[in-house]
């Protein structure tokens, strides 16, 4: 059973984290996307979704994530684009769960692209 | 905490559910978990979105993907396509019936862009069936603001600043109605949401209370706090059996959260929710009646003064309000009186939520501000009237409203213009109506409804719509005379003027409205015989054409009386004596050679 709220503080707590978890249905500024073709499936593109998901957790981002399909480059798969407000679009390549964490910490949080995962960029 | 990367809302409204909403949540949760989508995609179960014509209805956020008309055996493909491999499901999305353009996003739907959703926010966005989804969604924040910043008086005061006024239909200001109980002596005092909602075709009432429980039992927690009531009742239709499931949740869980119950938010105010099931009787509407059902008497109403603020539930001050009325309340709270104030006209404030039915392309659920007019309503939100078929007249405010034709359509939508009209806001049904629909007709199904409804107390009410349904009876088999439509009008006014309750004060209404505006349609009933549109069976003819006529006999088979005679190959001949006007024949002809008249 849950809590009784014994007062107005614990009001504004439960608020706050339940609209956390509601942020999905608004859409954020910044996105991560995910190639979800066949190709990016077959090379991995689960694993480094849930490790996205895993991070975004972790860290308690405000970030919408979503898939694309293919979109050509079978051979970098998978590919995951990251795109900040007013900045560009960034594409890496080749990205296995390990690069995640950097990948969420220097680049969505700090915008410092993490260069030597970088396959293309689009303005 | 877990991250959702996506949520899929399935629609869990009435309409919705009854075609097959249930279903397709089984299936979602059974692809999601084979495709291990389960741990990154959150199915929720909502109330109405309003678009019910377009349902079974799933949307897909963050995108915010409107699929409409959903089978069971779409889920997989939304689930392959969409959920895992990020394409939209095309075939599935809404369609723009001008352009047949596909529209992908539930923002960019034509239905939602003159719509402005205040009470409805939450309706179909968030899951009723969970308290902390409506928290997320700022509820019960102007509860805590009420409790903790504001005296009761306060909460009185910025409620008739805001001008918020009575949504049942009658249009009382709901602060000065407070005011009232607040002032009144007695104790305990006594809290009613009238969810007794039975106008034909109307349901705004019933998505509130399925889609935002906790939204009315909030707005009746602030009302009991600023009058001093510690008891509540909810007087639901039994017939709205998933309104009364969650609503019974809610108070559960808002008492499991200390936002309902003994000592709200830890502070020394209390207060009760008990919910009542009517059966359903059009009658218990009216707060009397209502008040005399819920203490397990006849429903039927008495006359007033003492008004229910002196003397109510059980001889106490009692403060009912319609579910529509309570939802609008922590909204006012929360944002103050001159936002809410800030929408609609000069004397009516703030929104009209409208169930849009009848002869219209987007039948549903919309709210709109006050003021929008209802040409605005039918065809820009309704997308007007299907099948190229001309708009004849809409009726408001059911069986106590009356019928609109095009020339009042440009009529600004607030409680004054409508009634000058001879329509009446109600609690908000509208029904749209083209020119297939007999106006006398539709007298007829209203005074039929309330004929039945009408509880027998008073004389006026009871004698008098059964007299004028003889009327319309007779107007209708054509045997109506001239004097007949003066008769109708006096006995209207006796009974409008003189009935107890405002059943039968309004019961009259269908008539003089339409009296009012389509007398030429009475007047071909009886003064023509004939029913322009077609629909009253005694005054209709069939003929066969004998030019088109080519005795094929297929018409002879399915009259079910045998009145057309004829051979094969020679032209057939309608005894109009026989013929029962079921137009079966017209139907069958493959020439089309025989017309109604």
């Amino acid at each position: 059973m849950a809590n009784k709220l014994q007062n107005l503080d614990d009001l504004r707590r439960l608020r706050e984290e339940t609209k956390q978890s509601m942020l999905s249905r608004h859409g954020a500024e910044t996105q991560i996307i995910v190639g979800m073709g066949t190709c990016g499936i077959a090379s991995g593109a689960r694993e480094v979704m849930a490790a996205i998901l895993e991070e975004l957790a972790k860290r308690n981002l405000n970030v919408t994530v979503l898939q694309t399909g293919c979109i050509g480059m079978c051979e970098k798969e998978p590919l995951v684009d990251v795109v900040r407000p007013g900045e560009n679009r960034i594409t890496y390549g080749n990205v296995t769960p390990r690069d995640v964490p950097r990948i969420i910490g220097q680049h969505v949080v700090n915008g410092q692209i993490v260069e030597d995962l970088v396959v293309g960029r689009v303005d | 905490m877990q991250i959702f990367r996506a949520h899929v809302l399935v629609c869990g409204g009435t309409g919705c559910t009854s075609g097959g909403s249930p279903q397709i949540r089984t299936r979602l949760e059974e692809e999601l978990a084979k495709n291990g989508l389960d741990k990154e995609v959150k199915l929720v179960v909502t109330g109405c979105h309003g678009l019910c014509e377009m349902g079974p209805l799933v949307i897909v956020y963050p995108e915010g993907t409107m699929y409409v008309h959903v089978q069971p055996d779409d889920v997989s493909e939304i689930v392959s396509e969409h959920l895992l491999k990020g394409r939209v499901v095309q075939r599935l999305l809404y369609k723009e019936p001008l352009t047949a353009e596909r529209v992908p996003h539930y923002g960019d739907l034509p239905f939602y862009h003159k719509q402005q959703r205040v009470v409805l926010k939450n309706c179909g966005y968030i899951n009723p069936e969970v308290i902390e989804e409506y928290i997320g969604r700022d509820g019960y924040a102007a509860l805590a603001k009420a409790l903790g910043e504001m005296t009761p008086e306060q909460v009185i005061e910025e409620v008739k600043k805001a001008g918020l006024r009575g949504r049942g239909g009658a249009g009382f200001p709901t602060g000065v109605k407070w005011g009232f109980c607040r002032n009144a002596q007695g104790e305990p005092k006594y809290i009613i949401c009238n969810g007794a909602e039975g106008d034909p075709g109307a349901f705004m009432d019933r998505s509130i209370m399925e889609g935002d429980p906790h939204r009315v039992i909030e707005g009746m927690t602030i009302g009991a706090y600023a009058i001093g009531a510690s008891e509540g009742y909810i007087y639901v239709r039994a017939e709205y059996p998933l309104a009364v499931k969650r609503l019974r949740l809610a108070v559960k869980e808002a008492e499991a959260r200390g936002l309902l119950g003994d000592n709200i938010l830890g502070t020394d105010f209390s207060f009760h929710i008990h919910i009542k099931e009517g059966a359903g009787a059009f009658v218990c509407g009216e707060e009397t009646a209502l008040m005399a059902s819920i203490m397990g008497e006849r429903g039927m109403p008495r006359p007033r003064p003492p008004f229910p603020a002196n003397s109510g539930l059980w001889g106490k001050p009692t403060n009912i309000n319609n579910v529509e009325t309570w939802a609008n309340v922590p909204e006012i709270i929360l944002k103050g009186a001159d936002w809410f104030a800030s929408m609609g006209t000069e004397k009516c404030k703030g929104t009209k939520v409208f169930a849009l039915t009848g002869k219209v392309q987007n039948t549903g659920l919309v709210e709109v501000p006050m003021g929008i007019t209802m040409r605005e309503i039918i065809f820009d939100i309704g997308g007007g009237i299907p099948g190229g078929k001309k708009f004849k007249a809409v009726q408001m405010g059911g069986p106590s409203g009356g019928c609109l034709p095009e020339s009042k359509l440009d009529l600004s939508v607030d409680y004054e213009s409508l009634t000058g009209a001879g329509a009446i806001m109600g609690s908000g049904g509208l029904v749209v109506m083209d020119e297939d629909t007999c106006i006398v007709d539709v007298a007829r199904f209203f005074l039929n409804f309330t004929r039945a409804e009408s509880c027998g107390k008073c004389t006026p009410c009871r004698e008098g719509i059964k007299r004028m349904l003889e009327i319309l009876d007779r107007i209708a088999a054509g045997e109506g005379k001239m004097e007949d439509l003066d008769l109708l009008e006096r006995t209207a006014l006796m009974v409008k003027n003189s009935s107890l309750c405002g059943l039968g004060q309004t019961a009259p209404n269908p008539i003089l409205s339409t009296l009012r505006y389509f007398r030429d349609e009475y007047e071909a009933h009886i003064k023509d015989k004939r029913c322009p549109a077609g629909v009253c069976a005694a005054l209709l003819t069939y003929k066969i054409k004998p030019e088109l006529c080519r005795g094929c006999t297929a018409c002879t088979k399915v009259c079910p009386v045998g009145a057309i005679s004829g051979t094969r190959k020679a032209v057939h001949v309608i005894d109009p004596d026989k013929c029962i006007r079921c137009g079966a024949c017209a139907e069958r002809c493959p020439f089309k050679a025989i017309v109604r008249a």
